[in-house]
Formats: structure tokens, C-alpha cells, sequence
């Protein structure tokens, strides 16, 4: 709903935003951080959070070009190595905070510097390019006015719908994060289930990193800084509590796609970069503002129970 | 027990250290098929610990376990539920914002291929649902139940799955009249059936109603126990206790002095409708009914917690409005909410600290510092004058057992000398000599002149401790009895009767 109104005030403003090609514009724009939004949907579904996003898109991309690069990986494998060097990443978190106790916050932490700090050490800080071109193709190409980078997004999104609402994973998760103790006493692997979600958000965050290195012709190692926040932020946006329990994939696509026409809406407008920033920052508050407020959240008698 | 017959659970010699305390000090315990083996004891005695180490949520340090003759060993409470142990736990514990069908088959989904197969999920739900007579749509989230409703789901999700064994710990602490008794036919079902149920329980009525045997703990350790036929309710409290608690409700009745509170036509939409009673220096006025009468949204009005439609309150003679608990407190209203652990206390913070809290808006201040020193006496004085069993001022409330909690939460109305104090539950969840302690602490307000506005579902401790018994049904204040109307017995049933609309004979 908060979209329409995004996409009609903009529509009103500038007419053009409505055409099929900004349109794909956007999506194009959006996909990268809406498949780290598809994986932190998980993780905040869970009561977890994973700040190591950003870094895994840059070390993840870095490693499929250096690869690709240096010993003359075959292009799919580079992709798949990037998904797999993200979800290895991810299990890795994901058990510091299942099996060691590590609170999600500070786990998360501890791998975004850890995964930056790599990614400048293989790459020696110079970025990565000169790689074959199909290498590029998700992340830049499109088909018609469709960008598959968009297309890529949109089917992860599909696949983790099917994931959260038809699978028992799903409902597994949504219980861990909405009553650890009803998830314990239930049987359910607690531990097995955490791991998975942080392994799906740093294989996501693999994905995204192979859409980043197309969308910039280069694997950059210091790209994706505060990605992570743009992402929680698009998830929260899409309804999603940062206590765990609530939310879902539907939200979230809605989160970024605001996120994405307001980005695209302010650059059509021409409103200058500073003042962009600002007004993202005020819209954003007034969505969750708003959003609070249509759940009946102040109104008095609900008490503080919830 | 004679040769031959195969005990279906048997647990032997069974210890559990926690930190700091020895919760079970060697339990032997056994169940037999088809029968109801109640666990009593006062808060802290073990009961839950053993009922955690069967369900294989805690594990025992020492000894063992046996099902049917075999001994299991759990590595967590799932291993359990596959083998038929059902636990409905004291806690409610169901994940608010899934639906109550998915609360229900949590980890247990049927499947059709690789995904949950939703309808077939949804309609075993409402049948099982509707076997228990209740009306809950299965899709709505479980935290939009009613705490009732919720246990309900609680006990249908652990009868689904196909228990032999089935622990309850304490079943009906949220369920009204009516709930109990379609509890107690399952109960009947499942017994006739085969399974061996584990009852825990601090109404010793219900426990002499549905139990075949039962064990009383103490400190860890079995302190008696037999046939329920054998035994009589004293001696099972005497068990309880280890020694002999005077009376239950010491009350001694004074003359009530000047109105405190009086209000008049209290309203609020879809709440409470024209509620009016007074209060008066040195009385107990029991409120009673059914749990979602209206009386705890009553408590939150009168201390400002919620806002009022309609109706007016005056204190002391003058028409006041409150609007805020701060509010309330300035004029000498204190509400004592009914969930210590979220209401109540700030559980992590020191006895201390958790008395002196409200007393911080008045005072005990030096400059602009807290005034250690004061503080430090007025909590001290406070433990003392309750008998708040403690170590230090400085523990943490969590250490303390429920009566102490209970104690302290008191403890930190009082400390702003209110002149009406309402207390919601008071002693729900607590054991019998906690209890008779709490109902002594508050003999002594009343005859120190303060008002008590009692809310309790215990109706016993209604009887007993009032000077005057007010019933709520449908957010309405239906009758007013006076102490001595009538005969404990008598009263108590038209109390039953008013708060669940028996009849309409309804007064003032």
C-alpha cells in the first residue's frame, strides 16, 4: 500500500517514472539489495540479524573474478563459487551464534570485518576487471526491457515465498523467532535451523555480489559499505519486527521496491544527492511511523504487552 | 504395587542440581497405565524439575528413567514427544504470531511431498479443537487468544500427540470453571484409554477430585503420598508444609471506617459497563469472577493505566480522574499487577532496588542523588516487616521462590504508603505458607485503616479474606455480598453462580 502511494506521489511529480523502462530501471537498481533483503528476511524472521552482508557481496564477487581471473575459472563455476564462498561465510556466523552463543549482533559483526579484511588482502585493495564478459551478464544485461538482475531477485524472492509459507522450515523458523522455548520444547533443531539461515543469507549475499560485479564491469573490494543497513532497513520497511516472529518475503519486496522508487523518484526529480539522503531518511521514519499506526500501536488501551 | 503388573513410568533415585540449589534429592516416583498420579507441593518443592527431567528438557544428574521396564535416556525434549511423553508445561508456551493450527503441529506437519499440506494441517486443528468443546477458529494467531484459550490449545497440542504419558503442570491456573471441567472429561478419556497422567496441581480439591495416588514433595524430596481414598486434605498440607499452618486466612474482622474510594457508574466500551462500589478504611473487598470478567481492566482504570468512558471515582470525598499510575500514586492509589514476572518486578534488579522503585517519584533522595543509605533501610524494613525469605537486600528478585516474589512486588506498593491498595492475584502460583503469610501482611494493612481491593480468582481466599465480595461477569459488577450473608458454602455457591450467570438474581 505504502508502494502505491510511494509510486503515485512520484507519478504525480514526474510522469516519466511510470514508463516500463525507468520501471525496469528500478528493478534493476533494487536487485541487488532485494536479494540481501530476501536472505535478512530469514534472518529477522528468526530473531537474528546479520550485518556481514555488505562485506560477503564484496568478498564473494572478489573471489568469483579473482578466480575467474587468475586461474581461468569457467564462468559458471566463478558464480557458483561466489554463492558458495557466501554461504560459507554465512554457516560459519551462523554457528558462532547457534553453537557458541554469540549474540547474532555481535557475530555478524565480527565476520563483516572479517570478510572485509580479506577481500582487501586477496584484491590488495585494487579492483578487479577485465574479466570475460559473460561474467557481467546477470548483473548488466537485460532481455527487452527486462533487467535479469531484476529477474534474479524476483525469483529468489518466489523461491523463498514458496520456502517460509509451504515448507516446514518455514514455519520452524517464524516459531524460533517468535518463541525460542515453544521452538525448544517443540523438538525442533533449533541449532540446525539457525545454521541455515545464516548459510541462506551469506549464499544470498554470494548472489548479490555476482549482480554487483556485473552492474560495475569490476569486483570492487570496498563496495557494499552500509549495504547491510539499506537492507535491514528495506526488510523493516516490509514489515518485519527486529525482535523476531513477524514478517515476510511479500513485505519485503514492497520494502525494497519503496526504497528503490525513491531512490530513482528523488534522482528524477533531480533534488541534489544531500538533500536525498535527508529526505530518505524522514520518508523512512514516516513509513514506520505509519505503519505502526495503521497496526493500532498507540492506541492506548493495547498496553505495553506487545 | 504387585508383581506383574509393568509399571509404565518408573523413575528412580533421581537428582538435579541447579546452581546453587539441589531441586531433586533422589525422587523415586512410578505411574501405572490408566491411572492420575498427582504431584503437589509448594512452590519450589521439585514438581517441575521432575516433570522437565521426564520430558527431556532438563537432564538428571543422577539416576534413571524408566518407560514400560526400559530405560531412556533423552538428548532433548524431542526424543521425548516421539515417545508419547507429552508435557503441557506451567508457562504458556505458544509462538503468538503463528496460527493456533501451526502452534498445534509444530514440528510434526503433515506433509504432501515437499511442502506442509495447509489444509489438512488446518482441519485436524479444528477437530481437535472442537473435541474439546471450544470455539477457536485454528487460522487466527495464537497470541490473540484469550490465556484460557491458549492453555486449551496448550493441552490439545500435547493430547495430539498420541501421549501414553501426559504431564500437566498445573493445568487450570487460567482456565475457568467450565474449562476445568471439560479438562477433567479428557482427562477421564485418556485414562480410560490407557495413558498414565501426571497431575500437578495447588487446588487440593482438584487434586482429591481426579487423582487416583498422589506424592507430595517437599524440598526435593518425597515427603508422603498414597491412594487420594487414604488421605485427607490436612494431612496432605501438613505434608506439604512439614509443619502446621495455623490458619489459611487470619483475619481479624474490624468495624470499617470512612469511604476511600468510591465509583460510581465506571464505564469503558466493550469493557466495562456501570461498575460502582465503595471502598472503606480497614476493609477487604474480594472482587471475584470469571477470569476476562472485567475485573483486572477494572484495576487498570482505577490507577490510570487505561482511560475510562464513562463514571466517575472519588478519593477520599473528591472527584479525581486519574490519568497516569503516577498520577494514581499521588493519590494514594497503588495497584500490585497479577504477572509479578512481567508486571510486577524488574526481575534482574535486586530486592533493593525492586522496593524502592515507586518510592523514588516521592523521595529518598540526598541532592540530587538517591539516598543509598535510606533506601537501603526502607528496603530492609520492608523485608523484615513481610518475613521476605532472602540472603542479601542485594539478590536479584529471580532468586527468590514465587511467595517471596509476590512479597517483594507487595513490598514495593507499600513503600509509597498508598491508602488503597489493589492487588491482582495476589497469591496465584504461590505455596501454602507464602500464602497464609501474604493473607496475614494483608490482615494488618486492613487494620491499620488501609483499603484492600482484592482481586482473586481463588475462591477460597475470597471467602475467606473479605469483608465484602463483589462479582463480575461481562465487564459488570452483577452482586454484592457481605461477609456472614451466609455460610462459607452456601455463599461460595451463589458467588459460582453469580459470576457465571446461573441465574439472575442479580443485586444492586
Amino acid at each position: 500500500m505504502l508502494l502505491l502511494a510511494v509510486m503515485g506521489l512520484f507519478a504525480t511529480l514526474d510522469p516519466a517514472i511510470l514508463r516500463p523502462g525507468n520501471l525496469g530501471n528500478v528493478l534493476a537498481q533494487s536487485a541487488i539489495t532485494g536479494v540481501c533483503a530476501v536472505g535478512m528476511t530469514f534472518v529477522l524472521l528468526s530473531g537474528g540479524i546479520d550485518l556481514s552482508v555488505g562485506a560477503l557481496v564484496a568478498l564473494s564477487g572478489a573471489a568469483a573474478a579473482l578466480a575467474c581471473k587468475e586461474t581461468g575459472l569457467p564462468v559458471p563455476l566463478a558464480w557458483c563459487l561466489a554463492v558458495l564462498t557466501g554461504a560459507l561465510c554465512g554457516t560459519a556466523s551462523g554457528a558462532l551464534v547457534a553453537f557458541g552463543r554469540v549474540p547474532p549482533f555481535m557475530a555478524t559483526l565480527a565476520m563483516m570485518a572479517a570478510a572485509r579484511g580479506c577481500t582487501l588482502l586477496f584484491t590488495r585493495g585494487y579492483p578487479i576487471s577485465g574479466l570475460p564478459q559473460a561474467f557481467y551478464t546477470p548483473g548488466w544485461a537485460s532481455i527487452g526491457r527486462l533487467p535479469i538482475s531484476g529477474l534474479v531477485f524476483l525469483s529468489v524472492a518466489c523461491a523463498a515465498w514458496v520456502l517460509l509459507q509451504r515448507s516446514p522450515f518455514g514455519t520452524h523458523l517464524r516459531a524460533l523467532g517468535d518463541n525460542p522455548e515453544t521452538a525448544r520444547l517443540a523438538g525442533l533443531p533449533s541449532r540446525r535451523i539457525t545454521v541455515t539461515i545464516y548459510a541462506i543469507s551469506g549464499a544470498l549475499a554470494g548472489v548479490a555480489g555476482v549482480l554487483m560485479v556485473g552492474r560495475l564491469w569490476s569486483a570492487q573490494p570496498g563496495i557494499g559499505m552500509g549495504l547491510e543497513l539499506d537492507v535491514i532497513a528495506a526488510v523493516v520497511l516490509g514489515g518485519a519486527s527486529l525482535f523476531g516472529g513477524v514478517g515476510g518475503v511479500g513485505g519485503t519486496v514492497a520494502g525494497v521496491l519503496i526504497m528503490g522508487f525513491l531512490d530513482n523518484g528523488l534522482r528524477m526529480l533531480a533534488v541534489s544527492s544531500y538533500v536525498q539522503q535527508s529526505v530518505k531518511g524522514v520518508v523512512f521514519v514516516g513509513a514506520v511511523l505509519l505503519d505502526l499506526a495503521l497496526k493500532g500501536y498507540y492506541r492506548r488501551d493495547r498496553g505495553r504487552d506487545e | 504395587m504387585e508383581a506383574g503388573v509393568t509399571l509404565l513410568l518408573e523413575m528412580k533415585n533421581v537428582h538435579k542440581r541447579y546452581p546453587g540449589v539441589h531441586a531433586l534429592k533422589g525422587i523415586s516416583f512410578t505411574l501405572r497405565t490408566g491411572e492420575v498420579h498427582a504431584l503437589v507441593g509448594e512452590n519450589g518443592a521439585g514438581k517441575s524439575t521432575l516433570v522437565k527431567a521426564l520430558g527431556g528438557v532438563v537432564s538428571p544428574d543422577a539416576g534413571e528413567i524408566l518407560i514400560r521396564g526400559e530405560r531412556i535416556m533423552w538428548s532433548g525434549p524431542g526424543d521425548a514427544i516421539r515417545a508419547g511423553v507429552g508435557i503441557i508445561h506451567q508457562e504458556l508456551s505458544l509462538a503468538p504470531h503463528l496460527s493456533v493450527a501451526e502452534n498445534i503441529y509444530l514440528g510434526r506437519e503433515p506433509m504432501r511431498g515437499l511442502f506442509i499440506d495447509r489444509r489438512k494441517l488446518e482441519e485436524d486443528a479444528a477437530s481437535l479443537v472442537a473435541g474439546f468443546g471450544v470455539d477457536v477458529d485454528v487460522r487466527r494467531r495464537a497470541g490473540l487468544l484469550s490465556p484460557g484459550e491458549q492453555q486449551l490449545v496448550e493441552i490439545a497440542k500435547a493430547i495430539s500427540q498420541n501421549v501414553s504419558i501426559l504431564a500437566m503442570d498445573e493445568p487450570t491456573s487460567s482456565l475457568s470453571a467450565r474449562e476445568t471441567d471439560r479438562l477433567f472429561h479428557v482427562i477421564a478419556e485418556l485414562r480410560g484409554a490407557g495413558a498414565g497422567i501426571i497431575y500437578i496441581s495447588h487446588h487440593l480439591d482438584e487434586v482429591f477430585s481426579i487423582a487416583d495416588r498422589l506424592t507430595v514433595l517437599r524440598d526435593g524430596e518425597r515427603a508422603g503420598g498414597g491412594e487420594t481414598g487414604d488421605l485427607t486434605s490436612e494431612q496432605v498440607v501438613s505434608m506439604m508444609v512439614g509443619r502446621h499452618v495455623e490458619a489459611l486466612y487470619p483475619r481479624t474482622f474490624g468495624e470499617p471506617g470512612e469511604v476511600l474510594l468510591d465509583v460510581r457508574g465506571l464505564s469503558k466500551a466493550g469493557v466495562l459497563r456501570e461498575v460502582s462500589f465503595s471502598l472503606r478504611a480497614g476493609e477487604i473487598l474480594g472482587v471475584s469472577g470469571l477470569v476476562g470478567a472485567g475485573r483486572t481492566e477494572m484495576a487498570r482504570c482505577l490507577v490510570g493505566l487505561d482511560p475510562f468512558d464513562g463514571g466517575e471515582m472519588l478519593v477520599g470525598g473528591a472527584p479525581f480522574r486519574p490519568r497516569s499510575p503516577a498520577d494514581a500514586l499521588k493519590h494514594g492509589l497503588v495497584l500490585v499487577p497479577e504477572d509479578r514476572k512481567r508486571q510486577g518486578l524488574f526481575l534482574n534488579r535486586s530486592i533493593r532496588d525492586n522496593i524502592v522503585a515507586m518510592r523514588l517519584l516521592q523521595g529518598l533522595r540526598r541532592g540530587p542523588f538517591v539516598d543509598g543509605g535510606a533506601s537501603e533501610k526502607l528496603a530492609a524494613s520492608f523485608v523484615q516487616r513481610l518475613s521476605v525469605r532472602c540472603r542479601s537486600l542485594f539478590d536479584p528478585v529471580l532468586s527468590l521462590s514465587g511467595g517471596n516474589q509476590q512479597k517483594v512486588a507487595i513490598a514495593k506498593g507499600l513503600a509509597v504508603s498508598p491508602r488503597v491498595l489493589i492487588l491482582d492475584e495476589p497469591t496465584r502460583g504461590v505455596d501454602v505458607g507464602a500464602k497464609a503469610e501474604i493473607h496475614r501482611i494483608m490482615d494488618d494493612l486492613a487494620s491499620q485503616g488501609m483499603g484492600i481491593l482484592m482481586i482473586s480468582s481463588d475462591l477460597p481466599e475470597v471467602l475467606g479474606m473479605s469483608d465484602s465480595i463483589l462479582v463480575f461477569r461481562d465487564g459488570r459488577c452483577v452482586s454484592r455480598f457481605a461477609r456472614g450473608e451466609a455460610g462459607p458454602g452456601e455463599l461460595g455457591e451463589r458467588i459460582m453462580t453469580a459470576a457465571t450467570g446461573g441465574n439472575v438474581d442479580a443485586g444492586e
